[in-house]
């Protein structure tokens, strides 16, 4: 553990902003309690904790979304109390939004217009946002509507917007979570030149090796409290988790002597064009997975990840049943409820409105995946009794945190209800598991759990497709990995081969071999 | 060429409310709010419009009796859709209603009375051009209202800043909220300014269209001003287009009858309604991406604080 007080380098500075014992209550919920946290100009400071630790709370209070119950917000020394973000802004705090809030069917300078206050007009506005994209190398076309740009693109309008605002101090949560690592690298160089113009900026983020990289201080916030604030070039990614959920977080181990077998999920050259205006088509895609294995398929999100997972789970058909062949059995032409009879399941990205029906039970739930091979139906009939005792179970094998025994979807926390996805399926003890951004917005305490349970699954002997967008996790689980690009499938890479760069790169569109040619023939 | 332009005044006259209404239900609906009910607010108008008129024999003041009506009526939509967020469709369905009952009780007193209708405009010679002089100088004032009210709506949203953050509100409540904008609040003022509008398109009716109140005498004009929001895809422009074609739709119809062509006047009716769907249906099949309606239409939206 680390000592509270390790801010040295700041001695006599005075901190550009500080919270002094900030509570925010829900009715009974804490959601801050009283947290001091002190940031200085010229840092980039850290704001590390799991889902629930009350971050975006804080921000939210920093940036005048709320206000908080009690306890006082400085900045430059004085007691500020901020009647909303517009005041925020006005006194030189800018934020960069986890989700994006930005306006789809608006155009790039529309957007921008709506974070600023509104005193010069359009046009020098426009004048502006053409010369601030220009000076941080954030190229953007300011008449082009929203809808039509990539996320790296969208997360760039929010940058300049906020950039526009000449802010001492910028708030970003989050802000790597959709990005490419070398589109990630992008955002540091902006990052480390705002430092160096002397401003602070409060970073959010879940990826602790980016944090020891770019930031210099960290505080860590548990359960609503802080825990320690630290340098977090002095710790280890490690010691950075285990303040963070408060003990050790279970490594995640395959199991050793794993045996793969015969080919439980195969798809051969399947092609498949976007049944809507922005889809992706997939082009030509192939790939081979065996029985007690994980296939990890990396690359940026809207690369015909969707498309592929739809394909696969049968949400679309393709014309040719041999284009997918479950357990030797070619079904690209059947239904969902036919293939999860062969022995297939799957997990789908969206927890809430895809994966379940938000306002149903969780026994609902289970029953809507379970209800064609597992033995929930009788003569017609619901069993009750054996929906709620998979809920149960799931509870149970998966450490499903919930209030009561049978609640709402809905009402449980991303994390959660994510393990009881998961476990709902790998209960049904599948031959084939398809699973799209398994830990996406799930702390690091519920990501484990989902980790191990693949790993455990695929050391069961069934074949596990792996989807996501975090490379970390693949390289954690997966025995080989290939990378989506334009609906595109790479060959697949060994888990030891497919280093960060060589992703990165296919992860970017170029072609892998060309750049090792390139690279032998300069050797 | 008398009866060019006997069919050109009224499709004229048949076309402004459905143009005032729609005018109002497109700023209410681009900050993201769907109010069903324009006919309860339209009728309201024209009972009150009816009654103030009579009472004080005054158009103008019969025209502001309207428009207070209706935004008193939007002010119960507001009530409930946005300040307790209920359900907007069951609250707009439920407001029409409301409106069709209250109408018929405050205007029950005035069925069968008689009002001098709102004047035409005249200007020596102008006016008495053949033709075209009677349709550009000759109309009431609702008319020549209903055109600045249009233009003035398209300038606002799309060449002013708070237009574009009402627009914002229609796209993205979440995202408007966390940038700043009181989206409730926005959202409030674009009802009233709907209601105060299909308040004065119901007025219309009995002070310059026919100069008397009877029960139900909006007759479903209501639904097609908000058929005809969707159907000019919540654009201005085609909105101006489509108002007068539905106009002149209804007008044909009664043209239609008299001449007894073979058509059978329900389809006639039915045919706003028809285009529409059409116009949807075609507009979702040449849609290359984003969405023609505002995103957030329709959604509730409750603040966190």
């Amino acid at each position: 553990m680390s000592d509270a007080m390790p801010n040295s380098l700041h001695t006599g500075e005075r901190p550009l902003l500080q919270t002094i014992g900030l509570t925010k209550r829900y009715g009974d919920f804490l959601a801050n309690a009283s947290i001091d946290i002190d940031i200085f100009p010229r840092e980039i400071h850290a704001l590390l904790g799991e889902n629930g630790a009350g971050k975006s709370t804080l921000v939210k209070a920093i940036y005048g979304l709320i206000q908080p119950s009690a306890g006082e917000i400085r900045w430059q020394g004085e007691r500020i109390v901020l009647s909303g973000p517009s005041e925020a802004r006005a006194r030189g705090i800018g934020m960069v939004f986890q989700h994006f809030s930005l306006f789809e069917n608006l155009t790039v300078a529309e957007n921008v217009a709506l974070g600023l206050d509104g005193k010069e007009s359009f046009k020098d506005m426009s004048a502006r946002l053409e010369q601030v994209s220009k000076t941080y190398g954030l190229p953007l076309d300011p008449k082009r509507e929203v809808w039509q740009l990539s996320v790296g693109e969208r997360q760039r309008i929010e940058i300049v917007r906020a950039l526009m605002q000449d802010p001492k101090f910028l708030i970003l949560d989050e802000p790597t979570a959709v990005l490419t690592p070398q589109e990630a690298d992008q955002l540091f160089i902006v990052l480390e030149r705002l430092k160096a113009e002397g401003r602070a900026v409060l970073y959010i983020s879940h990826k602790l090796e980016e944090v020891k990289r770019l930031c210099d201080t960290a505080t860590i916030l548990r359960g609503g409290r802080k825990v320690a604030t630290c340098n977090p070039r002095q710790e280890t990614a490690a010691s950075l988790a285990r303040m963070m959920v408060g003990g050790e977080i279970k490594e995640v181990k395959a199991a050793a002597g794993r045996q793969t077998t015969v080919p439980r999920l195969v798809v051969n050259d399947l092609t498949l064009a976007p049944d809507e205006p922005h889809g992706v088509r997939l082009d030509h895609i192939s790939l081979e997975l065996k029985g007690g294995e994980i296939l990890g398929i990396a690359g940026v999100a809207g690369n015909g990840q969707d498309e592929l997972f739809a394909a696969l789970s049968g949400e679309r058909l393709s014309k040719d049943p041999g284009t997918v062949v479950i357990e030797g059995i070619a079904a690209g032409h059947l239904s969902i409820t036919q293939r999860r009879k062969l022995g297939a399941a799957f997990v789908p990205e969206e927890r809430l409105g895809h994966g379940t029906a938000p306002r149903m039970r969780l026994s609902e739930n289970a029953l809507l995946t379970g209800h064609a091979a597992s033995g929930m139906v009788r003569h017609g009939f619901i069993d009750t009794a054996a929906t709620l005792k998979t809920v149960d179970k799931a509870t149970e094998t998966f450490d499903v945190r919930k209030a009561k025994r049978d609640p709402e979807a809905a009402s449980l926390s991303g994390g959660n209800l994510q393990k009881f996805i998961v476990g709902r399926e790998i209960l049904r003890n599948p031959a084939v598991l398809v699973v799209s951004q398994p830990t996406w917005g799930v702390d690091a305490g519920a990501a484990a759990v989902i980790r191990q349970a693949l790993l455990d699954l695929a050391a069961s002997g069934a074949a596990v497709l792996v989807t996501s967008q975090d490379l970390d996790e693949l390289a954690e689980i997966a025995d080989r990995i290939a990378v989506m690009f334009h609906g595109r499938l790479s060959a697949p890479l060994a888990a030891g081969e497919a280093t960060r760069e060589r992703l990165g790169l296919l992860m970017g569109g170029s072609s892998l071999d060309q750049r090792e040619v390139a690279h032998a023939a300069r050797a | 060429m008398e009866l060019v332009e006997a069919i050109i005044l009224s499709v004229l006259a048949a076309s402004t409310p459905l143009l005032i209404a729609a005018t109002g239900e497109l700023v209410t609906e681009r900050s993201g709010v769907l109010n069903l009910g324009v006919e309860g607010m339209m009728i309201m108008g024209a009972a009150c419009g009816f009654a103030g008129a009579w009472l004080t024999g005054s158009i103008v003041v019969g025209a502001i009796c309207g428009i207070v009506a209706g935004t008193l009526m939007s002010l119960v939509f507001a009530l409930m859709a946005l300040g307790l967020a209920v359900n907007q469709v069951a609250t707009g369905l439920a407001l029409t209603i409301l409106g069709i009952g209250l109408s018929g009780l405050i205007g029950a007193g005035f069925v069968g009375e008689r009002i001098t209708p709102a004047p035409h405009l005249y200007i020596p010679v102008l006016t008495d051009i053949p033709l075209v002089g009677r349709v550009l100088f000759g109309e009431d004032a609702f008319v020549y209202l209903s055109i600045a009210l249009i233009v003035g709506v398209w300038w606002f949203l799309y060449q002013t800043r708070p237009g574009l953050i009402l627009r914002a509100c229609g796209d993205n409540h979440v995202s408007a909220h966390a940038l700043g904008y009181p989206v409730l609040r926005i959202r409030t003022l674009a009802v009233m300014f709907g209601g105060a509008c299909a308040g004065l398109a119901g007025a219309y009716l009995p002070l310059a269209y026919t100069p008397f109140f009877i029960p139900g005498m909006t007759a479903g004009r209501g639904w097609i001003a908000l058929a005809l929001v969707v159907f000019a895809s919540w654009r201005p422009g085609r909105l101006v287009v489509g108002a007068y074609l539905f106009g002149a739709v209804t007008i044909l119809q009664l043209h239609a009858q008299g001449w007894g062509v073979g058509i059978p006047s329900q389809f006639m009716s039915a045919l706003p309604y028809l285009a529409t769907v059409i116009v949807l249906v075609l507009l979702s099949r040449a849609r290359t991406g984003g969405s023609t309606a505002p995103a957030a239409l329709g959604t509730v939206f409750v603040p966190d604080r």
